[in-house]
């Protein structure tokens, strides 16, 4: 059936695809599978691997400390994702008029993103450092005593709220403005023509028209506040007293620290039924508030 | 060229409607605008100022009330004491293997693979293209702890290869170059095709020159991604020889968690890199990103 003609399109093409698809299925489909085996062992890289069955999985669901991070994501989400919508928003409609500098202005708003977290939880961590930091010093010359911050069990969450929706404005500011870039101009002459006030405008035809891209923010963001890793491991580790410790640094610390192989992979399997559970959840309720044209 | 340039939103502004309104309003309105632009601009570049201040303080000055912007005395001698204490220099060359080579591995076998997805038939292809889209969705997590037990097999625990070897190849970057590729005519192809050219030939001379732009934002964000990558390296690299910029940051803060002066230097010394290559391509970036939705 093939004939040579189709072999030699086969070879054509496995000239083409071998050097990716090598690295893809020895670094990530094989570890997926080989992730998913594990999932049922117990195995500390010394002894042999015993098979536990469901006993990492049962034991993940009942695990307090998982319970604590699932709530602090919670938490992190309820402050991190109004912050870096309502904020990119204002700056992206701000941005999307005929002003000079605009261009300088959105390269400023998105510096923090190129940054590497590592950097940017550092200088966070000094901003707010409860004693010597200027944030503090600044809040004490308004007569606010400042709290401390990432040392302060209550304050510790909120700290890298605020790093992180600092470092990620910028992103959702730029996916915004070109999402208010594409709407049309007409569509607000004609309704200044009609003698839709501003408000009106704004809300019949900028946030409808805009959904598809608040759409794309929110998936985005979402999926990025389950996996907040690299700032909680610089700025706290997951302290005080456990009080910002989150599902992917639980992974580190069960693998590399503990040697609780299997226990760790089925923690990343349950993280990944989470975060692909609330975007197909986020697929279906788009039907009822986003728009496209 | 300019048929292979992704498309770029074209700039509306409300400037029409807003000409309607009386002058005075508008100016005010303007002004408002700027100020709030202006404070906003401040509230981001401010912690970068206070990174390269802090960074050249030296260590009693660090402590002063009211705290200085510009350091008096200013001092460069953090950054000497902290390459002395540290080998900076050397985690800067780590970063710039790794991401150099990383880069150009992803670039190539990306557009190979973008290529053969593109433009030649065979069975099993789209079935194949869904597996690449599929593993866009794994997470690094998910698969970490069997990487590390892979390396450990391998024997690469602490080498170059293993902080290089998982990132040579992207979906995201067959993805993204896939599509450049598509929106190419095919007639230059067939042309050189008539001419007796072979798929290698066609894709070596033809299809990659018109597709530089494409493989320029994708190798600027694979680029990003490997200079800012941070799991990874921690997990895979203990010693210190090989350790890349943000694991020799986080290291270098851990060891003297107090000496603010000397870990803002290693922050300055290790962003200047990536705001030379921001610099220079921030258009791209930027455009890319609001295209693709891809996070730097």
């Amino acid at each position: 059936m093939v004939g040579e003609r189709g072999w030699r399109r086969a070879a054509t093409a496995g000239l083409f695809l071998a050097p990716s698809l090598a690295p893809l299925a020895l670094f990530t489909l094989g570890p997926m599978a080989a992730s998913f085996g594990l999932s049922f062992l117990r195995w500390d890289l010394i002894r042999p691997p015993r098979p536990v069955g469901l006993a990492n999985y049962s034991g993940v669901l009942a695990d307090p400390d998982f319970h604590a991070a699932v709530l602090h994501t919670a938490f992190f989400i309820a402050g991190y994702l109004p912050l870096v919508f309502v904020g990119g928003l204002v700056i992206a409609l701000g941005l999307n008029q005929r002003l000079r500098g605009l261009a300088i202005f959105r390269s400023i708003y998105f510096l923090p993103v190129v940054t590497s977290w590592v950097v940017v939880a550092l200088v966070w961590k000094w901003l707010l450092n409860p004693d010597q930091g200027i944030v503090n010093y600044l809040l004490g010359l308004v007569g606010i005593q400042g709290p401390g911050w990432w040392t302060d069990p209550a304050w510790a969450m909120p700290s890298i709220v605020l790093a992180s929706a600092w470092k990620d404005l910028g992103f959702v500011m730029v996916i915004l403005l070109a999402g208010l870039q594409a709407i049309p101009e007409d569509y607000y002459e004609a309704a200044a023509v009609d003698g839709a006030g501003r408000w009106a405008r704004f809300r019949s035809i900028t946030l409808p028209l805009l959904s598809p891209a608040s759409f794309f923010v929110l998936v985005i963001s979402l999926i990025n506040s389950f996996q907040v890793f690299d700032q909680i491991w610089v700025m706290t580790s997951g302290g005080p007293a456990g009080a910002s410790s989150v599902v992917v640094e639980q992974i580190v610390k069960h693998a590399f620290s503990y040697g609780r192989m299997g226990y760790a992979a089925a923690m990343s399997w349950v993280l990944f039924a989470a975060i692909l559970g609330v975007t197909l959840v986020q697929f279906r309720l788009q039907r009822r508030w986003v728009t496209y044209e | 060229m300019s048929s292979v340039e992704q498309a770029r939103p074209v700039v509306h502004s409300t400037g029409a409607a807003r000409s309607r309104r009386r002058p005075v309003g508008r100016l005010a309105a303007r002004g408002g605008l700027y100020a709030l632009l202006i404070l906003g601009g401040l509230v981001m570049l401010f912690p970068f100022a206070w990174m390269v201040s802090t960074s050249f303080k030296p260590d009693r000055e660090l402590f002063v009330t009211p705290p200085q912007l510009i350091p008096a005395p200013l001092t460069p001698e953090n950054y000497a004491r902290v390459a002395e204490m540290f080998p900076l220099a050397r985690f800067v060359l780590n970063s710039l293997i790794v991401a150099a080579v990383s880069t150009s591995a992803q670039i190539l076998t990306s557009a190979m693979a973008a290529y053969g997805f593109a433009r030649l038939r065979f069975r099993g292809r789209d079935a194949l293209f869904l597996v690449y889209l599929a593993t866009l969705m794994v997470p690094l997590q998910v698969t970490i702890v069997p990487l590390f037990v892979e390396m450990r097999v391998l024997g690469l625990v602490n080498t170059y290869p293993a902080l290089i070897l998982p990132t040579i190849a992207s979906a995201f970057g067959t993805f993204m170059l896939r599509q450049a590729i598509l929106s190419l005519p095919r007639e230059l192809d067939e042309a050189a095709f008539i001419d007796g050219a072979s798929h290698w030939t066609v894709f070596w001379r033809i299809v990659l020159p018109l597709s530089r732009p494409a493989l320029a934002a994708f190798g600027i964000f694979a680029f990003m991604a490997s200079w800012n990558s941070f799991l990874w390296p921690l997990v895979v690299v203990s010693s210190q020889d090989l350790m890349t910029l943000p694991v020799g940051l986080s290291n270098l803060h851990g060891r003297y968690e107090t000496a603010w002066n000397l870990v803002m230097a290693g922050a300055t010394i290790s962003v200047i890199p990536i705001m030379a290559v921001y610099a220079v391509a921030q258009k791209h970036v930027i455009r890319g990103v609001a295209l693709s939705g891809l996070k730097g």
